[in-house]
C-alpha cells in the first residue's frame, strides 16, 4: 500500500485533543492498547476538565490523552508531543506549547471557522496561516465533512455521524505509525454488538481516516517497534483499576469478605465503581451518604470482622479525619486511599498534586499515629494496596495509601502479578482458647488479638474513650493514658521490620541524590537516566514506604552531599525529613501547577545542583 | 444463629463488670436493665449481639453490656451500625443513640439509614436536652426551654423524631417510656422481629439538666389519661376507667368518651400498624397533650426488604453468574498479550 520509506522510531508521543465531548480519551485509549497489544511499552496522561461538557468549543472545555510509546522501557507520557492531534482551534491554542519544535499538527480544517476561532479566544483570524507555525509539519484534514462523506449513504442522523469523526483522526495516525486496525475493530465488535449500523459507521470512517492518511501521504509512514520488555502476560492497567484489584488480591490471601464504604469523588470514584461491578466476587460494596459514613460504615465493616477499605481525595480525607483517629485509638485495620488532587478546598478535582502528604501523616487529634504508604506507578498501585492491606490486617491499624490524578487515571502495561506471586496475609485472630484480652499484644510487634462478633466467649466493648492496658475498659488513668499512647506509637514504628529495605538507582559514587516519593517516580526516573546518560552522576532514591520509613533511609542520605528534594507540592517531604533526620540539608524542586513534571524541567533543576 | 430455647440466658448474663457511671436516678438506668430483660428473653446467642452507639450520655450504653460493643464518634452510630450489619447480616444489632447524636450531629446518618431500611434496632434516648455536655438546648427541646445556650428561652423549632422517620420513609417506629419496663420489653421484642430499621424512641427523664421533662404525662396519677398504648389490632382506647378512645373526625383524629354522644366502641379506630400508608400513624406521632393523649407502642411495622438482605441477594445472584470465581480469573480476562 505503501511505497514510501520507513522511518524507525525509539519513542513517540502523541496528543489527542478536542471538546470534552469528541471523544477524546477513547481514542487514546485505543491508540495505546494497540501499541501495547503490539508490543511498545506505553505510558498514557488523560488530561479532561471537572465539567462533564464545559463550553465548547472554548480553551476551558479541552480534553486531551497524552501517550508515549516505544521501542524502550517508558516510564514518563512524555513532556512536549510529537504528533498533535486537534480537533479544533480551542485544542490547538490550548496544546501548541506542548508541541516539539517540527513536530506534526494534524488538525480538523473544517472546525476552524471565524465563529471557534473566536471562542478559542485566537489572536490571529486564522491560526492555522500564523506565522508560529513555521517549526511545525500541520496536517491540514477536513476531518469532519470526510466523515460526513464516508457515512452520507449509513443512514445514521448527523449527530451520530460526526460523534465518530474522532475514529477518523485515529484512522490518520495509525497510518502514520503503521500500526493495525484490528485491535480497535475488535473492541467496536464488542461495544457495539447490538448496534450493527453504529458498528460499521465506526469501522468505515476508521478505515476512511486511514486511507486518507495513506492517500494523501502529507508525511512519511514510522515504525517503533516493540520495547524489549520482561517476559510474561500483560494487560493495560490503571491506577485506579490496579488499586481496586490489590484490594481484592489482599482479601483473597487473607481469605476474609471485603467491604468498601465510599462516597464518589474524582479522582477516587473509579475504585469504588470496579469494587461495586466486583459484586459478582461477593464484594461487599456500600455507597455511603457522605464521606463520614463512608468511612465510619467501613470501621464499623472491620469490628465485624470483614477486610474494610475506604476510597477518596483530598477533601474527603479532611472529612474522615475524626474517623481514622477512632480506627488509631480501637486499633482496628482499615485502609483509606486518597487519590491526592490539586487542593485546597475543591481546588483542582481533576489534576494531579502531592499536597496531602502532611494530611496523612500528621492530620489527626491527639497522637494518632498511621503508617502511610504511596504507590509510585499506575500499576503499582495493586502491589501497594495489598501491601496496605497486609499491614492494616497484620498489624491492627488503619493505612492510608496514596495514590494522586496522575496515578488514578494513567495507564500502563501490567506483567500481571496474579495470586501465586503474592504472599500471604495473616491477620491475628483470637483463637478461642482461654480469656480474650481485647489490649494485650504480642511482643514483638505490639499486635493485640482481633476477635469479632459471633465469636463465642469474646465479647468485648471498644471505643474512642482511652481504654485500660489488657482490658479494654475505659479508664482514664493518667499513666495508664502514656502507656496506651506510647504502645500505638511503638506498634506503628516497629512495622519498619516489616517493610523492604530503600532502594537506590543510579551512581552510588554521586555527589547528588534525587529524592522524591508517590506518583512522580517515572519521570523522576527517567531525568536521572538520560543525565546519567549524558555523563553525570546522579541517584535516585524514591519512596513508598513514607510511615514509618524504611530502616536504612539514614544510611543512604549520608552517602550523598547534596540532596534534591522534588515534589508536587511546596516541599512537604521535605518537611518531614527534616523532622525525621534534621542533621541533612535537602534542597527542594517543587511544582503546584496541578500537572506532572516535565522530565525537562527535572534535568534542568537536578543539573544545576550537580554543577553548584 | 440458631433459635435456641429462650430460657437460657438471664438478664444477668447480660450485665458487664462495668460500674454504672450515669447519675443516680437517670432514666438511662431503667432502659438498660429493661434492655437486658429483653434480650434475655429474644433467643440470639450472646454473642450475635453487637450494641453500638454514638457519643452522648446514652452512648456510654454498650460499655454495661456483656455482649459485643462499639462506642463510636459523635453522630455516626447509624454510619457503624449499618456497617456491622451489612459486614455480617446474622447479628442482632442494637444502636443507641440519643436526641442529639442522631438528629443533630447525626442527622445525615439517620434518615439515610433509614431510608435504607438497614436491619437494626435503633433505640433513640429522647432527653430533650444535650446531658453530656451539661445542659445545652438539642434539637427535640421545647420551644421557650431554658437551657444554657438559650438563657432567653429556646427559639429553635424541636423535631418530632417519630415525624422524621416517616419522612424518611421509615417501616418501624415505636415509642416507650423509661420508667415503663414492660412496655419497653414488649416493643423491643416487636422491633427485633421486624425487619429492617426499628426506630424506637424512648422518652427520658434527664435529672440534672431537664428534669420533669415527661413529668406531666408520666406522673402515677394521670397517666393512663394522658397517654395511650397502642397495639396492632386493638381499638384506640385510653384512660384510667378506659373509656376514652380515638375516633375518624373527617381527616382528623378526636378524642371522644365510649358512652357519651352516642359513642360506642365500635367507633374507635383498631390500631393497624402494618399499613403502608403513614397518614394515620403519622397523626398518631404528631398527637400532643393537652389535645390528645401521647401515643405510645409500636406505631408503625410494616413489612418491606432491607438493605442488607438485598444486597446479599444481589451479591449471591451475581456470583452465581460470574465466571469470576477468583482474582486470577480477572486478571487474565480481556485484552492480554504475551511477551516471550
Amino acid at each position: 500500500m505503501d511505497k514510501k520509506p520507513i522511518i524507525e522510531l525509539d519513542e513517540v508521543v502523541i496528543k489527542f485533543s478536542g471538546d470534552s465531548g469528541d471523544g477524546m480519551q477513547l481514542t487514546g485509549t485505543q491508540f495505546s492498547n494497540t501499541s501495547a497489544l503490539i508490543g511498545n511499552d506505553v505510558s498514557t496522561f488523560p488530561d479532561y476538565p471537572a465539567e462533564i461538557r464545559a463550553p465548547q468549543g472554548t480553551v476551558g472545555g479541552v480534553s486531551g490523552f497524552q501517550l508515549n510509546f516505544g521501542h524502550k522501557e517508558i516510564y514518563t507520557p512524555g513532556d512536549y508531543a510529537d504528533v498533535l492531534v486537534a480537533m479544533n482551534p480551542a485544542a490547538l491554542r490550548a496544546n501548541l506549547q506542548w508541541v516539539k519544535p517540527g513536530g506534526t499538527i494534524i488538525v480538523d480544517t473544517d472546525s476552524f471557522t471565524d465563529k471557534n476561532i473566536k471562542k478559542a479566544g485566537c489572536e490571529e483570524s486564522d491560526p492555522l496561516k500564523s506565522s508560529k507555525f513555521g517549526d511545525f509539519n500541520i496536517i491540514e484534514a477536513p476531518i469532519t465533512s470526510l466523515t460526513k462523506e464516508s457515512l452520507k449513504d449509513s443512514g445514521l442522523d448527523n449527530k451520530s455521524i460526526v460523534r465518530s469523526k474522532n475514529m477518523f483522526a485515529l484512522g490518520i495516525v495509525y497510518w502514520i505509525f503503521t500500526r493495525p486496525l484490528e485491535y480497535t475493530e475488535q473492541f467496536f465488535e464488542h461495544k457495539f454488538k447490538k448496534k450493527p449500523q453504529i458498528l460499521e459507521a465506526n469501522k468505515l470512517v476508521l478505515r476512511a481516516g486511514y486511507n486518507y492518511a495513506n492517500t494523501i501521504e502529507a508525511m512519511p509512514s514510522y515504525r517503533v517497534n516493540p520495547a524489549k520488555i520482561q517476559k510474561g502476560t500483560y494487560r493495560n492497567i490503571n491506577g485506579n483499576t490496579a488499586t481496586a484489584w490489590g484490594f481484592l488480591a489482599a482479601a483473597e490471601k487473607a481469605n476474609m469478605p471485603l467491604f468498601i464504604g465510599s462516597y464518589p469523588i474524582t479522582p477516587a470514584t473509579e475504585i469504588l465503581q470496579e469494587l461495586e461491578s466486583r459484586k459478582d466476587m461477593g464484594v461487599k460494596a456500600f455507597q455511603a451518604e457522605d464521606e463520614i459514613a463512608g468511612i465510619v460504615s467501613a470501621i464499623g465493616a472491620s469490628f465485624a470482622g470483614n477486610m474494610a477499605i475506604t476510597t477518596t481525595s483530598g477533601p474527603g480525607l479532611a472529612l474522615k479525619t475524626e474517623a481514622i483517629g477512632l480506627a488509631v485509638i480501637a486499633e482496628l485495620p482499615l485502609v483509606i486511599v486518597n487519590v491526592q488532587r490539586g487542593g485546597p478546598s475543591t481546588g483542582l478535582p481533576t489534576k494531579t498534586e502531592q499536597s496531602d502528604l502532611l494530611q496523612a501523616v500528621v492530620g489527626r487529634n491527639g497522637e494518632a499515629p498511621v503508617p502511610v504508604i504511596a504507590a509510585s506507578t499506575p500499576s503499582n498501585c495493586y502491589n501497594y494496596a495489598f501491601e496496605a492491606s497486609k499491614i492494616a490486617l497484620e498489624h491492627m491499624t488503619p493505612v492510608i495509601l496514596l495514590t494522586d490524578g496522575f496515578l488514578a487515571n494513567g495507564t500502563q502495561p501490567w506483567n500481571i502479578v496474579d495470586s501465586k506471586q503474592l504472599p500471604e496475609i495473616k491477620p491475628r485472630f483470637f483463637k478461642g482458647e482461654g480469656e480474650y484480652m481485647p489490649y494485650a499484644r504480642d511482643p514483638e510487634t505490639f499486635v493485640r488479638e482481633w476477635a469479632y462478633p459471633g465469636m463465642k466467649g469474646a465479647e468485648h466493648r471498644i471505643g474512642g474513650l482511652e481504654k485500660m492496658d489488657l482490658t479494654g475498659n475505659v479508664s482514664y488513668v493518667p499513666v495508664n493514658h502514656e502507656v496506651m499512647t506510647n504502645k500505638r506509637e511503638e506498634k506503628i514504628d516497629r512495622i519498619v521490620n516489616v517493610i523492604p529495605q530503600q532502594k537506590v538507582e543510579g551512581d552510588a559514587d554521586a555527589d547528588t541524590l534525587v529524592i522524591g516519593w508517590g506518583g512522580t517516580y517515572g519521570h523522576l526516573l527517567t531525568a536521572v537516566q538520560e543525565l546519567r546518560e549524558e555523563g553525570h552522576k546522579v541517584a535516585l532514591s524514591h519512596f513508598n514506604y513514607i510511615r514509618p520509613l524504611p530502616g536504612n533511609t539514614e544510611d543512604i542520605f549520608k552517602k550523598y552531599k547534596k540532596r534534591l528534594v522534588c515534589e508536587i507540592n511546596l516541599g512537604q517531604f521535605a518537611k518531614y525529613l527534616r523532622m525525621i533526620y534534621p542533621q541533612y540539608e535537602y534542597k527542594q524542586f517543587n511544582k503546584v501547577q496541578g500537572l506532572p513534571f516535565t522530565v525537562t524541567e527535572l534535568k534542568k533543576n537536578i543539573l544545576k545542583l550537580i554543577n553548584e | 444463629m440458631g433459635q435456641i430455647e429462650t430460657k437460657k440466658y438471664t438478664p444477668k448474663d447480660f450485665k458487664s463488670d462495668q460500674e454504672i457511671r450515669w447519675c443516680a436516678g437517670c432514666g438511662d438506668t431503667a432502659i438498660l436493665n429493661s434492655v437486658q430483660k429483653a434480650m434475655a428473653q429474644l433467643g440470639h446467642n450472646k454473642e450475635d449481639y453487637a450494641v453500638i452507639s454514638g457519643i452522648g450520655c446514652s452512648s456510654r450504653f454498650p460499655y454495661y453490656m456483656n455482649t459485643y460493643g462499639f462506642h463510636g464518634i459523635h453522630g455516626r452510630a447509624g454510619a457503624l451500625a449499618s456497617g456491622v450489619k451489612i459486614a455480617n447480616p446474622k447479628l442482632s444489632v442494637w444502636q443507641i443513640t440519643g436526641d442529639g447524636d442522631a438528629m443533630a450531629i447525626g442527622g445525615n446518618h439517620f434518615i439515610h439509614e433509614i431510608r435504607r431500611n438497614i436491619d437494626v434496632n435503633l433505640l433513640l434516648f429522647n432527653n430533650e436536652i444535650y446531658g453530656l455536655t451539661k445542659g445545652q438546648y438539642s434539637p427535640t427541646s421545647k420551644v421557650g426551654q431554658v437551657t444554657k445556650t438559650s438563657p432567653y428561652g429556646n427559639i429553635d423549632n424541636p423535631f418530632n423524631p417519630g415525624e422524621l422517620v416517616i419522612g424518611s420513609q421509615g417501616k418501624f417506629f415505636a415509642r416507650g417510656v423509661d420508667i415503663l419496663l414492660n412496655l419497653n420489653i414488649d416493643i423491643f421484642k416487636l422491633a427485633d422481629a421486624h425487619k429492617g430499621t426499628s426506630v424506637v424512641e424512648i422518652l427520658q427523664n434527664c435529672v440534672i439538666y431537664n428534669d420533669g421533662s415527661f413529668a406531666h404525662l408520666t406522673g402515677k396519677e394521670f397517666r393512663e389519661d394522658r397517654l395511650i398504648t397502642l397495639e396492632h389490632g386493638k381499638p384506640m382506647v385510653f384512660g384510667a376507667d378506659k373509656n376514652k378512645g380515638l375516633k375518624l373526625k373527617g381527616f382528623d383524629l378526636e378524642v371522644v368518651t365510649i358512652g357519651e354522644n352516642g359513642n360506642t366502641i365500635d367507633d374507635i379506630i383498631v390500631h393497624d400498624a402494618k399499613n403502608p400508608d403513614p397518614s394515620l400513624h403519622l397523626k398518631l406521632i404528631n398527637m400532643q397533650y393537652p389535645k390528645y393523649p401521647v401515643a405510645l407502642g409500636v406505631i408503625r411495622d410494616v413489612d418491606a426488604p432491607s438493605y442488607n438482605d438485598l444486597m446479599d441477594e444481589s451479591i449471591k445472584e451475581t456470583v452465581a453468574k460470574s465466571k469470576f470465581k477468583c482474582l486470577d480469573d480477572i486478571l487474565y480476562s480481556g485484552n492480554t498479550w504475551e511477551v516471550k
